[in-house]
């Protein structure tokens, strides 16, 4: 092996010396020039993501005997990963800054969390993707955590801790059982010996996928392992809520793809049943119980809920469509949600947190271009068109009505509609109510610009879907 | 004849094991217990060493006796149980524990008799060839086919450092440090005061 054998993995190994050039400058940095560190992790996520680009492989490669894959679906993921950070990184700063939270460890565990998803997302080795969901896990505990003089966060990160373990514990149990029926760690070889040897298709396989499924289902936040989401999405600080609520959600996505569709996507018919419910019970109680919520954290938490059953259920179809919508699906949500939670993080000061939906009350009185953002972020997850929410949902219902479940279809415009009322409640806040709060925002320009591109791309994606869904197909196949 | 000195040095080593094992639940004193812990360790690494896992028996050997158990004997030393009232609870348990006790041995007939009859000895253990070394083994696929893993691994750690200290690491307010620069430029006006006095004289 040569240096440049190693090429396809270069946007971890860059990433990985900046996260060391981080720790070390960080080090040498006195706390009134904290600033530094936040622009140091910014330009290293532009070095990962130059790296992405410069590192391109032309067609699918295998890395390290194996155990790390590069192909489109990874080079897609990842750069939409790499984003989120840094959307998340730019709108937490002016917050981190007024509330005395600035410290170069957020940073330094964001870049940690974002290694873990990209490592998540190359692995072709269940060995790799357990080993990447752990570096995720990890630092994502110590985010929510993050806040020590907080009771609320070291409840939410007990709570994530505890939950987060079991899941891992269930993952790693699955996994073990399929390693001993199939004697293979790598998804295509999985897929290899199950086609050669039908005979394996039996009990102990189905025992360890089942045992997969949970500690996937937990990852994703998906009912009825979703106790932990709405806790964690309250407890923690705004920005880490933020980054929680984004780029994870593209390395649980690579998790279930990389399970189901290249190591189990013969035996479709095996984990169809198991996906199918739990994407069902999100899609009920995630839309259900979001209506009651008077926190807009909790609110969105149990939005993510909801939107994770319409994930699950593009992939519960099992055909390229479904998985190509459920990648379309997962990348337009999370730039929405970063978006939604750049706006809680944009109304709240020092010492104010602008938790409660009644914070948004005259906004547009106070704000209209703010209010107008939040209303096109709304608008995009309740599924309006031509917001790109619309078209998400749109592809998947198309998905699951081609695979031949038109009851689940029904299902779901059903569910889109009862979630449709707590997205319209923010904006109903927003522009017929009046509020108390009249205070001018804190965050500087650079802060506003791209919190007001992203809310204009969630429009400019709803306008032209096509290029993107083109590209979400494209790189499954 | 070599059959015949692996099996009475099994059964040695299996008879202090149970002993040691016995130990670390009967003795009152808690430090006596972790001492009779680490005797067990000892004595299941020869046991690994008698089935040729060179490495397992090292890697037991230096991770739980080297490392866990001084751990433990810290926490131990640093708690200060009573241990009278921990075995309070020991009566109220013990049909618990029993239920576990019976579970695990019915378990283990499972294991040992129930399946071992389908297997026979001699293909269940084949002596390794002569100079295999399972820890040269393990090392070279750790380092070639596993060395992705490896470093992850690696990285793991060293997040687990940073999150560690980022938890626990704080400034307190009123610390009593000491300022270096300010002991060294101490002058003798500031600590030494010469104090005129009448000398005392005998009455």
């Amino acid at each position: 092996m040569t240096f440049t054998d190693l090429m396809p993995a270069s946007p971890e190994i860059v990433l990985l010396l900046m996260i060391c050039v981080v720790l070390i400058s960080d080090v040498f940095i006195s706390d009134d020039k904290r600033i530094v560190t936040f622009w140091t992790s910014i330009a290293s996520l532009a070095l990962t993501a130059w790296s992405l680009f410069a590192s391109a492989p032309e067609a699918r490669t295998l890395l390290f005997d194996g155990s790390y894959v590069s192909d489109p679906l990874s080079q897609l993921l990842k750069l939409a990963a790499v984003g989120m950070v840094a959307l998340g990184f730019l709108y937490s700063r002016d917050y981190l800054k007024q509330n005395e939270l600035l410290r170069g460890e957020f940073f330094l565990l964001g870049l940690f969390g974002l290694l873990g998803i990209m490592i998540m997302i190359s692995a072709n080795s269940m060995l790799t993707m357990y080993l990447g969901l752990e570096t995720l896990s990890l630092s994502l505990y110590a985010l929510v955590a993050f806040e020590r003089n907080s009771a609320r966060a070291a409840e939410a990160a007990m709570k994530y801790f505890v939950l987060g373990a079991i899941a891992s514990g269930a993952l790693l149990y699955g996994i073990s059982w399929i390693y001993g029926v199939t004697g293979t760690l790598q998804f295509d070889q999985i897929a290899l010996v199950l086609e050669q040897n039908p005979a394996m298709n039996a009990l102990p396989l189905w025992f360890g996928i089942a045992f997969l499924i949970v500690g996937m289902a937990f990852k994703f936040g998906a009912v009825p392992f979703h106790m932990w989401l709405p806790d964690v999405y309250e407890g923690a600080r705004s920005p880490v809520t933020l980054y929680i609520a984004s780029a994870p959600k593209l390395a649980a996505l690579a998790l279930v793809l990389r399970f189901l569709m290249e190591g189990f996507g013969d035996l479709h018919e095996v984990w169809q049943g198991m996906i199918m419910v739990v994407a069902v019970l999100s899609l009920v109680i995630g839309n259900v119980v979001a209506i009651a919520q008077t926190n807009i954290k909790r609110m969105l938490g149990y939005s993510a809920i909801a939107h994770v059953g319409f994930i699950l259920l593009a992939i519960f179809t099992g055909t390229e469509q479904g998985y190509g919508a459920a990648v379309f699906y997962t990348l337009t949500y999370v730039i929405m949600a970063a978006g939604a939670f750049g706006m809680v993080i944009l109304l709240s000061r020092k010492g104010f947190e602008a938790e409660a939906i009644g914070d948004f009350k005259g906004l547009n009185a106070r704000s209209p271009w703010f209010a107008l953002m939040m209303l096109f972020f709304m608008f995009g997850m309740a599924g309006v068109p031509p917001w790109v929410g619309f078209f998400a949902k749109l592809n998947v219902i198309n998905a699951v009505l081609d695979a031949g479940f038109p009851g689940l279809a029904i299902l779901m415009v059903v569910a889109s509609v009862v979630g449709a009322y707590y997205y319209l409640r923010v904006i109903w806040y927003m522009y017929f109510e009046t509020g108390e709060d009249t205070s001018v925002f804190q965050a500087k320009l650079d802060t506003r610009a791209v919190l007001s591109v992203n809310g204009i791309a969630v429009l400019a994606l709803g306008i032209m879907p096509g290029w993107l869904l083109k590209l979400c197909i494209d790189v499954i196949q | 004849m070599a059959i015949l000195f692996q099996t009475i040095l099994f059964y040695c080593f299996a008879v202090f094991l149970i002993g040691a094992a016995l130990g670390v639940i009967l003795s009152r004193n808690p430090v006596h217990a972790v001492m009779f812990l680490v005797l067990a360790f000892f004595q299941s690494a020869v046991l690994w060493l008698l089935i040729e896992v060179e490495f397992l028996a090292l890697v037991l050997v230096l991770v739980y006796v080297g490392a866990v158990m001084v751990l433990f004997l810290f926490v131990v030393m640093m708690l200060d149980i009573d241990v009278e009232q921990v075995k309070g609870g020991l009566t109220r348990y013990a049909p618990l524990g029993f239920a576990i006790a019976a579970l695990m041995v019915f378990e283990l007939v499972q294991v040992i008799w129930v399946r071992g009859r389908f297997a026979s000895a001699a293909e269940g253990f084949v002596p390794l060839p002569e100079g295999y070394s399972n820890t040269e083994a393990l090392g070279a696929v750790l380092y070639t086919e596993h060395v992705y893993a490896f470093e992850i691994a690696a990285v793991i750690l060293l997040l687990a450092i940073v999150a560690a200290i980022t938890l626990t690491m704080r400034k307190r307010p009123g610390l009593k440090l000491q300022n270096i620069a300010q002991q060294v430029a101490v002058k003798r006006e500031d600590r030494v005061r010469l104090v005129k006095m009448e000398s005392e004289k005998p009455e």
